[in-house]
Parts: structure tokens; C-alpha cells; sequence
């Protein structure tokens, strides 16, 4: 812990909206192509005596990601000549993929995984019937011809499908 | 109070463990593909709720204990959770319907658990709700289709059914840990959910053509108040035993 008078010696005053900006830069570790802010995962960057806070909402429960994406943070702001900053794990509202940026998507499907459609899962319905699904467009043809493989796929945020126009497998990021 | 919490808490975190560790014993030999990656990704989402529920269980005691030494360094007596989820994972059909059996549950749950007075507690459970409500879905078309199926994938999950059928009832019996946290506002009581569990499974099981086994027959207890089945002790010697033979071994 360095005090909050060595802090702001330390920490050159940056504004908010410039830390945002090189949050920007930290890739996902899984998906390369997508920032951690593209994601959606940021809630929320403070300065608290010194201190730079960055509030973050993990994906899935279990994604091994985030403890890496921690990492990345720390070593991307450090780059920028600011000490690692603290952050907070925050639960509550849980992360949806409506959260994700339009940019975001249209990089996933850039790099060949077709992005979440959005509120296509009413959670709180637990009806097995398959219920009218949105088409999934394929990111490599663009039909919507295209058919579930896999509930679960190669990370717990995404599913296989394939292209019945193309034949091409592809992975679906998962509506959540 | 607070070491009924504790001991509340943990009861939710030792049922996502012990299940947990039940499906990765899967890994690399699913009947499928797409099976395997399902019961491993299943097992993850589990393994990340365990996580957040020892940390706060933890929290809650503050003795210095962390995560991982609620969850390999306790004996069998000292776990909490249903009985239903340590038993084998026999076939693909004794698997898939204990996950079933379990999901609803979960489901209905955390549904209620959302609305908790204690706020690390609601949050917890609707982080997890979002994960579950996938699981739920699969496992409930899994069974219509594979109930719904060729003749002996009907017979194996209908003996499925009625050889997990005596360990469904302990999740709906209230016990004082139960009803001190339902006073608090901190948790549902179980047997409130019974009905919503039991829709569901009747929805379930005729669009699958099995039949449901009869509701007043005898049913196990125990898991919750650490009074295991014989194979609790076998499955913590394997998820235990790094810990217990290197004390303190990271990576």
C-alpha cells in the first residue's frame, strides 16, 4: 500500500476518459481481435486518493480469462507510466452481451465468429421447446442457412455452428 | 447467526463443487464430442460459482481460511451438500438425468435467492442464474430427446429416473439452517419450491414419455447436514489428494 500522498506524486494526473482510452488496447486473451472495453466488461475507472480503481464484471463464472485480463491492465497502464491499479470484481448487474459495442461485433465477425444477437435469450423463460430463433448469419458467407452443432463450443462464452450454404464451421458468441 | 450463514453459504458452494468435480471426471471420454465439451464447460460455470461462494463463505467466517482450503481441506462430514450430486456418474444417462434432477432445482433456486436481504448473496445468485438457465435448457431437451428415443435410450433414462428418484427429496427439506435463513430474508425455504420443481418435471417427463416415479416413496437425506453416501470419501480422495500429499502446493 503506498499512501495516498506518495499516490498522487506517482500518478501524473490522467483523466478518466484517457485511461478509457488505453483500456481500449487490452485485447482479450481468448478472442485477440475484441478490447476488454468492445467486451464490455469495464464498469467503471475512478481515481480514489491517488489511487486508480477500475471496476470490472466477469464474463462467465468460471472464464479463466479474467484473471489475465487483470494482468494485462496493470501492465498496460504501467506502460503508460501509471502504477497498477486496483481492481474491483463487481457481480451485480451480471455482464450481458448487450453490453458488448457495435464495434466490438463487427470485429468478432471480421475474424470469423458470428457475434450475440441481442435479447435473443428471454432468461427468465426455461421453455425446452426451441422458440422461433433469430436467423445466425454466417461470418464467412453470410447466409443465414446455417444450423446449432454444439451447445458449447471452443470457450464457455461461445457455441459451434455451421454454414449449410458454405459448409464452413463457425463459432457463435453466445447471447447471455 | 453468522455460523449459520457460514455454514448456509457453504452448503451452496459444496453443491457446485462436488458436482463439479463429478462432470470433469468426464473430460475425455463423452459419449460425443459435443457432449464432452458440454459437461466440461458445465463443470466450469460450477467450479466458478464454488469459487465465489468459498470466497464469501470465507469472508463470512474470518478465521483466515481461503477458497481452496474450504474445498480441499475438509473431511466428508464437514461438506454440505445433496446426496444426489456424489453419487456416480454411471451412464450417460444416470449422469445427464441427476443433472436434470439438479438443474431444476438450481433453476427455481436461485431464482428465488436473487431477491436475498444480503447483497453478495443476490449477486452471487443472479451472476449464476444466467449460467444455469442455459444449463437447464439442455438438460431438459436432452432428456425429452433421449427419453423420446429409440427403445433402449427410453429404458436407460427411465431407470435413470428411479434410481436417482430417493435423493430428489432432500433438496425440499427445511432444516433449522433453512428456516433461521428464510426468517432472516437472507434464503427461500425449500420446500416452498417443491411445486415450481415439480411443473417443470412433469412437463418435462411426458414430453419425454417417461414416468414419473411415485412422489410419496421413501427418500435419502443427509448430504446437508454431512452424513454422506459411501462414494463421498472416494471422490474427495481424488479432488483432495494434491493438497493432502504437498501441503500447500501451487502452481
Amino acid at each position: 500500500m503506498v499512501a495516498s500522498a506518495m499516490g498522487h506524486v506517482l500518478n501524473p494526473p490522467v483523466s478518466t476518459s484517457q485511461i478509457w482510452q488505453w483500456l481500449a488496447e487490452v485485447s482479450d486473451p481468448e478472442i485477440p481481435v475484441i478490447s476488454v472495453t468492445d467486451l464490455g466488461i469495464i464498469r467503471a475507472v475512478e481515481w480514489q486518493e491517488g489511487e486508480c480503481v477500475i471496476t470490472i464484471t466477469p464474463t462467465y463464472s468460471g472464464c479463466p480469462a479474467m484473471d489475465v485480463i487483470a494482468e494485462e491492465i496493470g501492465k498496460t497502464l504501467q506502460a503508460h507510466g501509471i502504477k497498477p491499479p486496483s481492481i474491483v470484481y463487481q457481480l451485480s448487474p451480471a455482464w450481458s452481451t448487450d453490453w458488448m459495442t457495435e464495434a466490438g461485433k463487427q470485429k468478432l465477425s471480421g475474424y470469423g465468429i458470428a457475434p450475440p444477437q441481442q435479447q435473443v435469450v428471454d432468461i427468465s423463460s426455461i421453455q425446452r421447446y426451441r422458440e422461433v430463433q433469430p436467423a445466425i448469419a454466417c461470418p464467412q458467407c453470410g447466409s443465414v442457412d446455417t444450423q446449432l452443432v454444439s451447445q458449447f463450443g471452443s470457450t464457455a462464452c461461445k457455441a459451434l455452428y455451421k454454414c449449410k450454404a458454405c459448409l464452413e464451421p463457425f463459432d457463435y458468441f453466445k447471447p447471455h | 447467526m453468522s455460523e449459520d450463514k457460514f455454514n448456509y453459504v457453504l452448503r451452496l458452494a459444496d453443491h457446485a463443487m462436488i458436482l463439479s468435480e463429478r462432470l470433469s471426471q468426464w473430460c475425455g471420454k463423452g459419449p460425443a464430442l459435443e457432449e464432452d465439451m458440454a459437461l466440461t464447460n458445465v463443470a466450469l460455470d460450477l467450479i466458478g460459482q464454488a469459487r465465489l461462494w468459498y470466497a464469501y463463505a470465507a469472508e463470512l467466517e474470518g478465521k483466515g481460511r481461503t477458497e481452496d482450503d474450504l474445498a480441499f481441506l475438509r473431511d466428508a462430514h464437514d461438506f454440505h451438500n445433496f446426496l444426489l450430486l456424489e453419487q456416480p456418474n454411471g451412464n450417460y444417462a444416470d449422469t445427464l438425468m441427476r443433472q436434470f434432477l439438479f438443474d431444476t432445482w438450481h433453476y427455481h433456486y436461485l431464482q428465488a435467492l436473487k431477491q436475498s436481504t444480503d447483497q453478495q448473496i443476490a449477486a452471487i445468485a443472479e451472476k449464476s442464474l444466467k449460467e444455469v438457465t442455459y444449463h437447464l435448457r439442455r438438460s431438459s431437451d436432452l432428456v425429452v430427446r433421449l427419453g423420446d428415443g429409440t427403445d433402449l435410450s427410453q429404458q436407460m433414462m427411465q431407470t435413470a429416473l428411479e434410481e436417482l428418484w430417493r435423493f430428489t427429496g432432500e433438496m425440499f427439506m427445511d432444516d433449522e439452517i433453512d428456516t433461521a435463513m428464510h426468517a432472516a430474508g437472507i434464503a427461500p425455504l425449500p420446500s416452498d419450491l417443491k411445486a415450481a420443481w415439480d411443473a417443470h418435471l412433469a412437463d418435462v417427463m411426458h414430453a419425454a414419455t417417461l414416468r414419473l416415479p411415485d412422489a410419496n416413496s421413501w427418500m435419502q437425506k443427509g448430504g446437508k447436514q454431512g452424513v454422506h453416501t459411501e462414494h463421498m470419501g472416494y471422490l474427495l480422495a481424488e479432488m483432495q489428494f494434491l493438497q493432502r500429499a504437498y501441503p500447500g502446493a501451487q502452481w
